[in-house]
């Protein structure tokens, strides 16, 4: 069961890095979308696949005998609202990227590289962008 | 006060002025006092924390009161008290500088709440003794820095935000992939539990394999030779307050991780990613340096100095001695002062010049006489020349070397020291030593009209080229606290005994 969840997890973070690694915006946010459940795919199997019971203390005891790991579940739980948060702050910004650039190709997005000489000597920096 | 207390509250304060700012968003005003109060106020709590640790005496609390290995630990030593003054002091030379130039039109845009925000993520990544909470940490941090850095929303930082966002999101990621991993292989995430852990652990391939993966993430914060790419693509885009605090923080926080995990945690590995590190360390001080030497924007060649400065302060780590490694803390620190300040000037400077493009800037020794001064030591402290805080920290950094053998390093610090010195050079001569052009010279007339403007300009730019100039006059305290910081650093005893005590340590065998 293990090897199956591993080859899950090997097979959706390789997925999300070929989404990376493709020229175009929506893609990239994909892949960002799929490297974050990816990983915490290898956090839980990281906690090892013990036992479908939930990780609850039974009333009148006071030491977990018989359960999941609960601790992958917290830190899963923390980089899922994390990752969340972040994705939805890289949408908006890529949103706001392509329409401002006119293109959704990060490579073709060169506003902020050093212009090339011929360019750097018609006018110098306009010292508004700041 | 109890320990708790002082070890929570550099991390309390930003987090309540945050807070506070972001209500007060309807009103300027008050966030521009709130946030100068917050940044003193941090900068006082941290002394405190200094203060107490100063001794050799490690600090620990544990959140919660959960027992050390399975709640969440904050820990202060030597270093990690002295990154966190130096985040305070900062803290105050930025705010104060943003009170005039580069913040009051992003206020609307929370420009307030987000640098306090930052201050919040820089200081809980010093102060945690938990590798996961470190990625917490590491992404508060992240996520102000992203809304700093395209807070303008011109064409040109839309541009740097995505590089800058994508980069540092994937290595982030990856960081979190190994921390999961870890916690496979040890069952424990806290990193003096760990360094207890991983020499038991049985496959050392694995072990090396998480190594490497952490280098390559805290290596891709800090900005080290093959991935740096995203630094020189987006500092430049950022106004001057949001970029000096950058240029300060972000990329120690990754060399501070480095230093670290590769002494604690991942300490019994050292030899093994030694020589790794002095590859890194060496070609990104040669790649940042001849970077820097082809641009002609102040603020791009700054940034590729940021790049080739790293090289140096991982040396210590490639060497490995508790000399190396004291060059590695005082560099830290200087670097800090050095840099953030470089990078202030560099907003003065297009204030009374007009542009941040050394083509269109001239005239600024006549100009403005002071800020010329002022420019005069924290570059040529950058450069190492005496008697000046980077002499020291080269100094200590090259002679370790040379001590264990490594001279081809030494050599090369040295060499890029004087290519360090031609871009100072460079920006001096073009940019205060060159006759003013037409629109330089109206920009000082303005610069010379606003008394006010100039003072809370020139204020911490002195305070911090004080710093710079008492560190190289005073040197000696400041290297015998950095070798006391190195030799806590290699010890590790203290730190495990502050942070577990006496109580028995959870290990590999107690995995559910």
């Amino acid at each position: 069961m293990e090897a199956l969840y591993a080859i899950a997890f090997g097979t959706m973070l390789a997925a999300a890095l070929y989404l990376l690694m493709s020229r175009h915006l929506l893609r990239m946010v994909l892949g960002l979308l799929l490297l974050g459940n990816s990983v915490n795919l290898a956090i839980f199997i990281s906690g090892r696949l013990t036992s479908p019971v939930p990780p609850l203390v039974p009333d009148g005891e006071l030491v977990l005998a018989a359960g999941a790991n609960p601790l992958p579940q917290a830190l899963i739980l923390t980089a899922i609202v994390i990752s969340f948060s972040l994705v939805a702050f890289t949408v908006v910004l890529f949103e706001r990227a392509g329409a401002a650039l006119g293109t959704a190709d990060p490579d073709a997005m060169r506003e902020a590289e050093p212009r090339t000489p011929a360019q750097a000597d018609a006018p110098p920096d306009s010292g508004a962008p700041e | 006060m109890t320990q708790a207390w002082i070890l929570a509250l550099p991390v309390c304060i930003p987090l309540a002025t945050m807070a506070l700012c972001a209500m007060l968003q309807r009103r300027p005003g008050a966030q521009r006092l709130l946030s100068v109060a917050g940044s003193v106020a941090l900068l006082g709590s941290s002394l405190l924390l200094l203060a107490e640790v100063h001794g050799g005496k490690v600090l620990a609390t544990q959140f919660g009161d959960w027992r050390a290995p399975f709640g969440i630990s904050f820990v202060a030593d030597l270093l990690a008290a002295a990154m966190v003054v130096i985040t305070g002091l900062m803290a105050v030379a930025v705010a104060i500088y943003a009170l005039v130039d580069g913040a009051r039109e992003r206020e609307h845009a929370w420009f307030h709440p987000l640098y306090h925000g930052l201050l919040l993520g820089v200081t809980g990544a010093f102060l945690t003794g938990d590798i996961f909470n470190l990625y917490v940490w590491f992404e508060i941090m992240l996520i102000s820095s992203f809304g700093l850095l395209i807070q303008g929303g011109t064409r040109e930082q839309l541009d740097a935000g995505v590089k800058y966002v994508i980069l540092n999101l994937l290595v982030t990621t990856l960081f979190l992939l190994g921390v999961g991993f870890l916690y496979g292989l040890t069952g424990t995430l806290n990193m003096a539990d760990l360094a207890d852990t991983i020499p038991g652990v049985e496959n050392r391939g694995l072990v090396k394999t998480l190594a490497v993966l952490f280098l390559l993430c805290f290596g891709a914060k800090a900005a080290v030779f093959p991935l740096f790419f995203w630094l020189p693509a987006a500092y430049h885009t950022a106004s001057a307050p949001i970029v000096a605090i950058f240029a300060a923080l972000l990329t120690k926080v990754g060399v501070y991780a480095i230093l670290r995990v590769f002494t604690l945690p991942f300490g019994g590995v050292l030899d093994y990613i030694g020589p790794l590190i002095g590859w890194i360390a060496g070609l990104t001080m040669i790649t940042g340096v001849l970077g820097a030497a082809a641009q002609f924007d102040m603020r791009r060649i700054l940034s590729f100095h940021i790049v080739s400065q790293i090289g140096y302060m991982l040396v210590g780590l490639a060497v490995a001695t508790p000399l190396a490694l004291a060059g590695s803390v005082l560099y830290v620190l200087h670097h800090i002062i050095v840099k953030a300040n470089l990078f202030l000037i560099a907003g003065a400077a297009r204030r009374a010049g007009g542009s941040y493009h050394l083509g269109s800037i001239g005239g600024l020794h006549r100009s403005a006489p002071l800020l010329a001064l002022m420019f005069v030591i924290p570059a040529l402290s950058l450069a190492g020349l005496p008697p000046l805080s980077g002499f020291w920290a080269k100094f200590i950094v090259v002679r370790s070397s040379l001590e264990a053998g490594h001279v081809v390093l030494a050599a090369v610090a040295l060499g890029v020291g004087l290519l360090t010195l031609y871009s100072m050079l460079k920006i001096w001569n073009e940019a205060f030593w060159k006759p003013a052009g037409p629109r330089s010279e109206e920009a000082a007339r303005q610069w010379r009209a606003n008394p006010r403007m100039r003072l809370a300009m020139l204020a911490p730019i002195m305070a911090l080229a004080a710093l710079t100039l008492s560190i190289g006059l005073y040197a000696e305290p400041f290297v015998d606290f950095s070798l006391r910081a190195a030799e806590q650093l290699l010890g590790g005893e203290a730190y495990a005994r502050a942070v577990l005590g006496d109580r028995p340590v959870a290990s590999a065998g107690d995995l559910p």
